[in-house]
């Protein structure tokens, strides 16, 4: 019989993986996908925070000899009808579809914590009257409320961060609302209680830090939705405004008129669109194994 | 005897915490539940007081009623008096009777698996309760933390406030539930149930650890269990309650001794006896006793006595009229009305 070599057996485990690289190779081993996730969204930051770095064309400035170009050396992505390199465009999209997708995840998140922490908590009928609101909200898909939102408010980035931001509230505030009403009932709720906590301090102390891993999973999702969300408003015509780059804008440009004659133009937009919320989705489910401390050792 | 078997359960003067005429109902579809019907009971300073009974006797909301911790609604105190050392507590309003929780008078639950939270460190939870009550920082309040789980005889201390209480083991939760609830240094630690979860050997470690730390720290305890085992390792006096009501009470030897309810007899003889169960004791081995029936519907209670039902010795008057609480012996005092007659308790000596 073989004798067992321990050493050898954790570090093959990657159980005493020390130091930033150490730990990332642990990580990546134990969560391969959500590995190919966390990178896909770094990329995208990164392309996103460096975009002027490397990118050797502004996206707004047009070229009508490049009109149309073919991928090449100099327009490695190709060209949009104006002649506007396409690889800037996409990099400079980053930066938009990031802004858009964190800022109203965030929004979102927060409002719709706020939310359903207090209507599941303390219940009676402040939770009766958000919980009819959210049924009208609810009502509507997320995009037909978006769409509202945005053709109410006008195309600009800081209302497209809010008109999709809204319709995510109710979401989040259902997932948190249903969690806290079986927390609530938790005994160290109880306990803490019989500590002296006020209630306030129980439902921020004891109960919202206990929804956080469900809500993670939550925000990551919804910042693809959002990033999504936020392509097809562009797509319709009520998010970003133009010249600014944005996938879902340029997907519409394009899609009706070239996409026989110059398919990168809504080759890469959609790529580019796909990967970044496949990335995000990998990498919240990754993370939601990840955080929750019970599954921890 | 026991010296202090002679004192009086109603020491008035000297008394920590004094519960008079506690009512808590629970007002449900099914009827008004009275959980809690007139307990009167008083605590003395660095006394451990049992309280026992079946599940569903009305133990645990004793207990969360002193807290005022009743979930309101459905259950409301209705009427009584909590005195914590002179002071009403049914009066204060809820910011100053959060101050008393915790601090005044603190409590251990059950379930030592649940009763802490799972996202926190043991460290923090305990800290919490300090910055709660006490004007200290944060980097004092989880000093305190640590000395506090070195109290409770939690190894390295310094390591164990930064684990979560996955980390710890049934009994270490437990030990930590103590620790949180002594931080403060409270005047009454109301014990409910503290060993029920856990496994036998670590049972018998923590009630010695209450007990020790009860007496290192003159804390009064309030044990609440179904246990008697455990109440005769621990506390000086005992009360018995069934359906609500308080049934028994008196000094922890002279109810081993002298039961003068038929219920709490009923009690004593279902602790499993290894000298009955041989034969030992009446030549022929014995089956180990139960009382018959269950704890009676609280919404639908006999007319009479309400231990009646289930009584072997009830006659017409038990069924017709509820018997007077009333002191039968010395500092022994039982709702019976044929105690007399089963167990010869009349008042003398």
């Amino acid at each position: 019989m073989a004798v067992l070599d321990h050493r050898a057996e954790l570090n093959r485990a990657g159980a005493n993986a020390t130091g930033f690289f150490g730990t990332a190779r642990f990580l990546m081993r134990r969560y391969p996908l959500g590995a190919v996730g966390a990178v896909i969204v770094v990329l995208f930051v990164l392309t996103a925070l460096f975009a002027p770095w490397l990118t050797a064309y502004d996206p707004t400035s047009t070229n009508p000899r490049a009109s149309l170009a073919r991928p090449t050396a100099d327009h490695i992505l190709g060209a949009d009808f104006m002649g506007r390199d396409m690889w800037s465009r996409v990099a400079y999209g980053a930066r938009i579809s990031l802004a858009v997708g964190v800022g109203s995840t965030f929004l979102g998140c927060l409002i719709g914590v706020a939310v359903g922490l207090t209507s599941g908590y303390f219940g009676g009928w402040y939770d009766l009257l958000i919980q009819r609101l959210i049924d009208i909200m609810q009502a509507l898909p997320l995009l037909v409320m978006a769409l509202v939102m945005a053709a109410s408010l006008g195309p600009s980035l800081q209302n497209t961060i809010i008109a999709i931001a809204i319709p995510l509230v109710p979401n989040v505030a259902r997932v948190i609302r249903s969690n806290t009403l079986s927390l609530r009932e938790m005994p160290y709720v109880e306990a803490a209680r019989a500590v002296g906590m006020s209630e306030l301090g129980i439902a921020v102390r004891h109960v919202l830090p206990n929804t956080l891993a469900p809500l993670i999973v939550l925000a990551t999702a919804q910042l693809g939705a959002a990033i999504l969300t936020e392509a097809a408003l562009s797509f319709l015509g009520l998010g970003i405004p133009e010249p600014h780059p944005s996938w879902g804008r340029m997907l519409s440009e394009s899609a009706a008129e070239y996409v026989r004659t110059a398919p990168w133009l809504v080759i890469f937009p959609g790529i580019a669109i796909s990967l970044a919320v496949f990335g995000t989705n990998l990498l919240g489910d990754a993370l939601r194994d990840y955080l929750d401390p019970r599954q921890r050792t | 005897m026991d010296a202090r078997a002679d004192v009086q359960p109603e020491a008035g003067a000297q008394a920590l915490l004094e519960v008079d005429d506690l009512q808590t109902y629970f007002f449900t579809r099914q009827g008004v539940v009275k959980a809690v019907d007139g307990v009167s009971f008083a605590l003395r300073r660095g006394e451990t007081l049992a309280i026992v009974g079946e599940s569903g006797c009305g133990k645990s909301i004793t207990a969360l009623s002193l807290l005022r911790l009743i979930p309101d609604p459905p259950g409301r105190i209705v009427g009584g008096t909590v005195r914590l050392a002179g002071h009403d507590l049914m009066t204060l309003d809820e910011p100053a009777m959060r101050n008393v929780r915790g601090n005044d008078i603190s409590m251990i639950f059950q379930e030592p698996m649940t009763s802490l939270n799972p996202v926190m460190t043991i460290g923090r939870q305990i800290a919490e309760v300090i910055l709660l009550h006490q004007d200290v920082s944060r980097k004092e309040a989880l000093a305190k933390a640590v000395e506090m789980l070195r109290l409770v005889r939690i190894p390295e201390p310094e390591q164990r406030v930064r684990e979560y209480p996955h980390q710890l083991s049934g009994g270490m939760r437990q030990r930590a539930m103590i620790a949180i609830a002594l931080a403060c240094n409270p005047k009454v630690l109301i014990a409910d149930e503290p060993t029920t979860a856990l496994d036998v050997t670590i049972q018998a470690q923590i009630l010695e650890l209450i007990v020790e730390l009860q007496q290192k720290l003159g804390t009064a305890v309030i044990l609440i269990t179904h246990d008697l085992g455990v109440v005769a390792e621990t506390a000086q006096r005992v009360i018995v309650m069934y359906a609500g009501r308080k049934v028994e009470e008196a000094p922890v030897g002279e109810l081993f001794a002298h039961a003068l309810h038929p219920y709490t007899h009923g009690l004593l003889a279902s602790i499993p006896r290894l000298d009955l169960m041989r034969g030992e004791v009446n030549d022929t081995p014995q089956r180990l006793q139960e009382i018959t029936g269950i704890v009676p519907a609280l919404t639908d209670l006999p007319q009479g006595c309400v231990f009646a039902p289930r009584c072997k010795f009830a006659d017409d008057r038990c069924r017709a009229q509820y018997p007077p609480y009333e002191q039968k012996r010395s500092g022994h005092w039982a709702a019976c009305w044929n105690s007399d007659a089963l167990y010869g308790g009349a008042l003398h000596a």
